[in-house]
């Protein structure tokens, strides 16, 4: 067989999104390079030997290498990813959260964060794994990869053909994360933190892990690359995390009710410099959420990593734009949080969608999000403390119609190759698919969140005393203050 | 003895301390404080909601001095606090009965 030669800017120059020859000529190349090299790579055999092999012997060996080479790249991004994706909830999440409650409630919001940055790993390490990616039920997961049985460095192939499986898991459990650390925005300031540990934990058994497998999970009937039976288009979350979230959000922060003086008494960001700093660290770290979920180093991830940057940068200019209108001004705030709509609404998109759809995504979710946080929610007046719902829910909700709008089989063939995906393909079809799965992942958000609560309200209460949280629940959930500036 | 308590804007507060310390004056008592009097504040908006934000950051500088002195101290805060706008603040001027040096139990103007 011939080897091509290959000049090295023909490796970097694959800036197509095909998934197929071009991976496979780039690995080529790679292997053919290190060939001589004395190999990292364990698998193969010593390169005095390969000489002597046979051709059949060399191919086999050529063979594993490349997939060793594959697989090492493609492991590299996901962990990478994977700790950008926690990076999000800690400290981005916790940071832009905590700089927009009041001083007094500061470290109750980020320790929230944190809790479940602990909580949560450990209950995917016992069982939320095997929950949300094991089996094959249309529903729900199963137990046999409970402890992380079987779950080790060999790839899963429903999920993640090059990567190990360990890989995959962690990943996972990031997301599995920041999803219910997305809530604690709508009970800000007035939830024990006792109740939300308890609702947490529940609240990912029974509202999380069945979403996500039933979306990404194998068998799950919404998953659309698994052979569901309603295929919704969510690349990266846009149902499983953000809806899901965002309406239980809302669903807090109604059974909650409104924080002791609201609307009347002032309640305004004590520090949008921590929230800036936030949002940043969320606009970085989303790279990882949406371009990671392509699961490997290749023109699907750049792909995704475009559409999520040009979404973010055209939200925050839609926010802004409609601040500019209304009020005469843009505002900091205003920025950053049309950014994180614009991010929010791209998550199901980000792997489907071209360039200028992504645009497009961003500025319908910056100015939907705008609305939702300041007409409708003055309208309605619920007091979701942090815009978890008019963010995330919403942007979430729009997001995923638009989806399959904009769908292309062009970026990602994900029914096949050849076979229309979205609206741009013609199959306007999708739409409606999408809306089933955000109706589903509506309803199992709202139901599954008010029995929650109900139960762990009935076993130890949610909301804290008014004295406690006039005090702060810094000092009264944790014994501390944020800030001791005579000390 | 007297104490005088000007209220200044936080922008002069440079030019009345360099004022003070030319005619004799280095003893003082210095707070960031907010308050108003005649003056309007602003409005703040975030995410659609506005606050009104009518407190505003004053400095409050607080000295006791001799009789002999009041009156100098007086003109120099004046002259260098005034702006001529609303907000410049305002002086107040108390008699004090007794003053005290807590190092070495001076009293009288001895421990000003």
């Amino acid at each position: 067989m011939t080897i091509p030669k290959l000049h090295l800017s023909q490796i970097y120059c694959k800036s197509a999104p095909d998934r197929g020859r071009g991976t496979w000529r780039t690995c080529l190349l790679l292997a053919v390079m290190l060939w001589g090299a004395s190999s990292a790579f364990a698998q193969a055999a010593p390169a005095t030997d390969f000489s002597k092999a046979t051709t059949s012997e060399k191919l086999t060996q050529l063979d594993q290498r490349v997939t060793a080479a594959q697989s090492s790249a493609d492991n590299a991004w996901m962990l990478v990813s994977a700790a950008l994706v926690l990076m999000m909830t800690g400290p981005g999440l916790a940071l832009f959260y905590g700089g927009l409650v009041r001083r007094k409630n500061t470290l109750a919001i980020m320790m929230q964060s944190f809790a479940l940055m602990a909580l949560i790993t450990v209950m995917w390490a016992l069982v939320g794994y095997s929950l949300c990616f094991g089996g094959n039920g249309p529903l729900i997961g199963g137990f046999e990869h409970a402890f992380l049985r079987g779950v080790g460095a060999d790839p899963n192939p429903d999920y993640s053909g090059t990567i190990p499986q360990t890989t995959f898991m962690v990943y996972q459990l990031m997301f599995a994360i920041i999803t219910p650390a997305l809530i604690t925005g709508a009970t800000a300031e007035r939830m024990k933190f006792s109740g939300s540990v308890l609702f947490m934990v529940l609240w990912f058994v029974f509202v999380y892990a069945p979403l996500a497998h039933m979306v990404w999970g194998k068998g799950g009937f919404l998953n659309a690359s698994l052979g569901g039976r309603f295929p919704t288009l969510d690349f990266a979350g846009g149902t499983v995390v953000h809806i899901s979230s965002g309406v239980s959000a809302l669903v807090c922060a109604l059974y909650l009710r409104k924080r002791t003086g609201y609307p009347q008494q002032p309640m305004p960001p004590h520090s949008l410099v921590l929230s800036f700093i936030g949002a940043c660290l969320l606009w970085v770290g989303w790279f990882g959420f949406n371009a990671g979920s392509a699961l490997a180093s290749n023109g699907l991830a750049s792909s995704a990593f475009v559409a999520t940057h040009f979404a973010a940068a055209s939200a925050a200019l839609a926010w802004c734009a409609a601040e500019w209108f209304k009020n005469g001004r843009a505002s900091a705030l205003g920025g950053i949080s049309g950014a994180v709509a614009g991010l929010v609404a791209i998550t199901p998109a980000a792997g489907f969608v071209g360039p200028m759809p992504a645009l497009v995504i961003g500025i319908c979710a910056g100015a939907f999000c705008y609305w939702m946080v300041t007409k409708v929610k003055a309208i309605f007046k619920y007091d979701d403390a942090l815009d978890a719902f008019g963010v995330h829910g919403a942007g979430g909700t729009i997001g995923a119609l638009l989806t399959g709008a904009f769908a292309q089989q062009a970026i990602n063939p994900i029914f096949g190759a050849g076979k229309p995906v979205g609206g741009l393909d013609g199959h306007w079809a999708q739409v409606g698919n999408q809306l089933v799965g955000v109706l589903i992942a509506w309803g199992i958000a709202l139901v599954g969140t008010i029995v929650l609560l109900k139960i762990v309200d009935m076993i130890m209460g949610l909301r804290v005393t008014t004295e406690e949280e006039e005090a702060g629940l810094d000092i009264t959930q944790h014994g501390e203050e944020a800030y001791n500036l005579e000390a | 003895m007297m104490k005088i308590e000007a209220i200044i804007q936080p922008s002069r507060f440079v030019s009345v301390k360099e004022a003070l310390h030319e005619i004799g004056i280095e003893g003082m008592t210095v707070t960031e404080v907010r308050g108003h009097g005649r003056q309007k504040g602003h409005t703040e908006i975030y995410r659609g909601r506005e606050y009104t934000v009518d407190l505003l950051p004053k400095m409050k500088v607080e000295m006791v001095l001799p009789d002999a002195l009041v009156e100098k101290a007086l003109a120099a805060i004046m002259k260098t606090a005034k702006t001529g706008m609303i907000g410049d603040g305002k002086i107040f001027l108390s008699k004090i009965d007794e003053a005290i040096r807590i190092r070495n139990d001076e009293r009288g103007e001895n421990a000003l």
